[in-house]
């Protein structure tokens, strides 16, 4: 196989690393770390950051592209399929290429809509049974349901097995690790008295895995969320998606990142005529309503990539191209608030003496302000970026309604959606499109808020001084 | 005061030359009009004399900057990009690329657009304040924290979704409202309610935890305790003097919203069909209309401007200790 980088691809990868960054820059630094053990000491806080991390596992999944070698006869050279597929393709092929005609239900042996077919050579009008969903049973009137109860009992008894013995094995690393006895560890972790959230954890892990397990026995069989209206499953469409959103989420927050952050210090630290400047073009965006913004530059991409056909050579490149722009484009439009609060807070930091004195010894300016300004900043910077995290997610599917969000042909929620708005008139009705969709990008959105919350009450002064009073962590003097 | 507004209303016109000078650029030179020509008459198969034609008629076949050909002063004056400024700032928008007049059209579509989102902002304002309110007054039970998670829990929901919901339930199901569409005069309120509840609701959860904040801050502080222990009661200092202070912040945030509630709200006007600003900017979008959403970001940034100032006027009015320098 040969392996594709897309444009989006490298930007994940760059996240990653950056994250990757981040975290050896905690591990280093004293003030940080007590925050972040403040923040991720709340049982809320790490049951949403399990959630994310699984839906991050999926996006890098699909993250990974290469082109799958075609089969070809001895001598010949290797050649390669003209479509790229990523990782995440390769582990869902089975059900993406078990297609259906048109809609079905979760969990259904039969189509959703009557048709006209011939059965023992009488042409009746019945519900056809499905390519793929419960193709092995004989009578899916009768066993159905018990096919379906079995195989949940399975998958959850395996999902079971499986939490116990991460369970034990979590339970014997403390005892080795805690040198307490057995009974102590196992009563300290019920009652949740342990210094990280274990005991919230493994509720989290419990419901993940009994989940996960559930849904992966039943799609050997059946399409447990259904099929849409080209009869493609609905849960490989919203996997994708989570791709879609997350890139749309974390690559914008890399765009806006550096602009507000070097517009922003510039601006407050430097003052005089570059203030000018960077305020008359903040304001200049600001002023432009997000949406209006948004929409005359995809529609100049629009033409763009209309008068240029031969740049892209795959449709999935081009897709992607339009994602990249997206986020670009986001970012930009997004950039303004956060320029102000760091130009404000910059303005306050370089009047304080210690900045002073560091100019006094005759520290350059960009050194001044990557190493006495910028560290300051970072707990405003970390809160807004969570922040916005979910109102991006949320964006893009308002973006595809509107018409001026990813391609098309991209999977995304907000495709989704808005595929599916017109299902809502047809009686009876096709609810399970939609309740995927907003299922998932529920699920996202939350848990980035709650872990939002959680990392703004630890890092913001105003909100610490509250919680580190009232828990009784042992940080404290740490954070004092 | 009024050295203060000149100042506050000059800076404005220049942001708004700004604006006008980058929607130009972006609409005319990174891409042409031979491109809008070619987009609006579809396709490749577009004869130049077509695309001259098309230019000619909308006024686009002058120089984008300089006019070579003319004398004097008109080099600069008859070129696309001053006369379409000068006409801009006189609200003057020309045709749409389909054909009719935009500055007409933005009338007529502006009723209903305001008949939509004021009641829901003003509606909305009141019913955040209120649960705010309460939450602040049961703070730190189990009331106040669940009542915070539900307002997280709303603020995750897809605006999409209360408005998918809203549909489905009120209208297909109990048939309460009809399910999309408008009418003039009065008859429009049926039309209205259940857009303007779905438009409160999208946007409750947030603004009832924001206000919350606001109210805690403002509880915090030692003019609440003074009021304690003169011995008022905790409903008297919440409704009385953390109330009257903690609206300050409030309503001049609000201020800034007003004017562009004009825009309308895009996505609820496409979904229920209403016939208002937003869903003039949808429809312009999906047909590509460049000249009507030029004009629309002309507008938005406009009303945007006004109400940076009218919130700066508003911060004043409300707090005698600011001072307008």
């Amino acid at each position: 196989m040969q392996p594709v980088f897309l444009l989006t691809d490298l930007f994940v990868y760059a996240i990653l690393l950056f994250v990757l960054w981040y975290i050896w820059q905690v591990r280093s630094d004293r003030n940080l770390r007590a925050n972040w053990r403040l923040a991720m000491k709340r049982p809320v806080a790490m049951v949403s950051s399990m959630v994310l991390g699984f839906f991050l596992l999926v996006a890098f999944a699909d993250s990974i592209h290469y082109r799958p070698t075609l089969p070809s006869s001895p001598g010949q050279a290797t050649q390669y399929s003209s479509e790229a597929a990523s990782v995440l393709d390769q582990i869902l092929l089975p059900l993406s290429s078990a297609r259906e005609r048109s809609y079905s239900e979760p969990l259904s042996a039969v189509a959703f809509r009557k048709e006209t077919f011939e059965r023992d050579g009488v042409s009746v009008r019945d519900y056809p049974r499905l390519q793929f969903g419960g193709k092995h049973l004989d009578h899916p009137d009768s066993q159905l349901s018990d096919d379906v109860s079995y195989r949940t009992a399975v998958a959850l008894g395996w999902g079971f097995c499986m939490v116990v013995a991460v369970l034990f094995l979590g339970f014997l690393l403390a005892v080795i690790f805690s040198q307490q006895s057995w009974p102590r560890v196992v009563s300290q972790f019920m009652k949740g008295e342990t210094e990280w959230p274990w005991r919230s954890m493994a509720i989290t892990f419990t419901v993940m895995c009994l989940a996960i397990c559930w849904v992966t026995f039943l799609s050997q069989g059946y399409h447990v969320f259904g099929t849409d209206r080209t009869g493609n499953s609905v849960l490989v469409f919203a996997l994708k998606s989570v791709r879609t959103a997350l890139v749309i989420g974390g690559l914008t927050t890399l765009v806006v990142l550096p602009l507000a952050l070097l517009l922003g210090v510039t601006a407050g630290y430097l003052r005089g005529w570059v203030d000018e400047v960077i305020q008359y073009v903040y304001t200049l965006l600001a002023s432009i309503p997000d949406v209006l913004l948004i929409a005359a530059s995809v529609l100049l991409l629009q033409v763009f990539i209309d008068k240029n056909q031969g740049v892209f050579e795959t449709s999935l490149e081009r897709a992607d191209a339009r994602l990249f722009f997206l986020c670009l484009i986001l970012g930009i439009t997004s950039f303004t608030g956060l320029c102000r609060l760091v130009r404000g807070e910059t303005l306050k930091l370089r009047e304080l003496e210690y900045i002073q004195s560091a100019k006094a010894f005759g520290v350059s300016t960009p050194r001044v302000l990557w190493r006495h300004i910028v560290p300051n900043l970072m707990h405003l910077v970390l809160i807004n970026t969570v922040m916005q995290f979910s109102s991006f997610v949320l964006a893009e599917a308002v973006l595809s309604y509107v018409g001026v969000g990813v391609d098309p042909k991209t999977a995304s929620f907000g495709v989704m959606i808005n595929t599916a708005r017109a299902e809502l008139a047809a009686t009876p009705l096709v609810w399970w499109t939609l309740t995927t969709a907003f299922g998932f990008m529920f699920l996202i959105v939350l848990s980035a808020n709650l872990l939002s919350d959680a990392i703004r009450d630890a890092f913001d002064p105003r909100t610490r001084l509250r919680s580190t009073n009232s828990s009784t962590s042992p940080t404290q003097g740490v954070t004092a | 005061m009024f050295r203060f507004l000149t100042r506050k209303l000059i800076y404005g016109f220049a942001i708004l030359i700004g604006i006008n000078l980058l929607t130009f650029v972006l609409f005319f030179k990174v891409n042409t009009p031979d491109d809008m020509a070619r987009m609006q008459l579809g396709g490749k198969r577009v004869t130049p004399d077509a695309i001259e034609k098309w230019k000619a008629e909308r006024g686009y076949d002058r120089p984008l900057f300089f006019n070579e050909q003319e004398q004097g002063l008109s080099k600069i004056s008859n070129t696309l990009f001053l006369d379409s400024s000068l006409r801009m700032f006189a609200f003057d928008f020309g045709r749409a690329d389909s054909g009719r007049d935009i500055a007409s059209e933005i009338v007529r579509r502006a009723g209903p657009s305001i008949a939509l989102a004021l009641p829901s902002f003003v509606v909305g304002l009141g019913v955040s304040i209120v649960l705010a309110l309460g939450l602040a007054f049961f703070r730190a039970t189990y009331l106040d924290f669940w009542g915070t998670v539900l307002c997280v829990v709303f603020m995750s929901i897809s605006s999409l979704f209360f408005i998918v919901m809203g549909q489905f339930l009120f209208s297909r199901v109990l048939q309460l409202f009809p399910v999309s569409g408008f009418a003039a005069g009065i008859d429009a309120w049926r039309f209205l309610v259940l857009p303007i509840a779905v438009g409160i609701f999208s946007r409750l959860g947030g603004e009832v935890r924001f206000n919350r904040t606001l109210f805690m801050e403002e509880i915090g502080k030692d003019y609440v305790r003074t009021a304690r222990s003169k011995g008022l009661s905790e409903s008297r200092v919440l409704l009385v003097h953390v109330l009257r202070n903690a609206l300050i912040p409030i309503l001049s945030a609000s201020v800034a919203v007003i004017p562009l509630l004009f825009m309308g709200s895009l996505i609820t006007e496409s979904f229920f069909a209403i016939p208002g600003l937003g869903s003039y900017l949808i429809e312009a979008i999906a047909g590509q209309d460049f000249a009507i959403v030029r004009a629309m970001v002309f507008i938005g940034s406009f009303l945007y401007i006004l109400g940076l100032i009218l919130t700066d006027i508003s911060y004043t009015l409300a707090d005698p200790r600011i001072r307008l320098q």
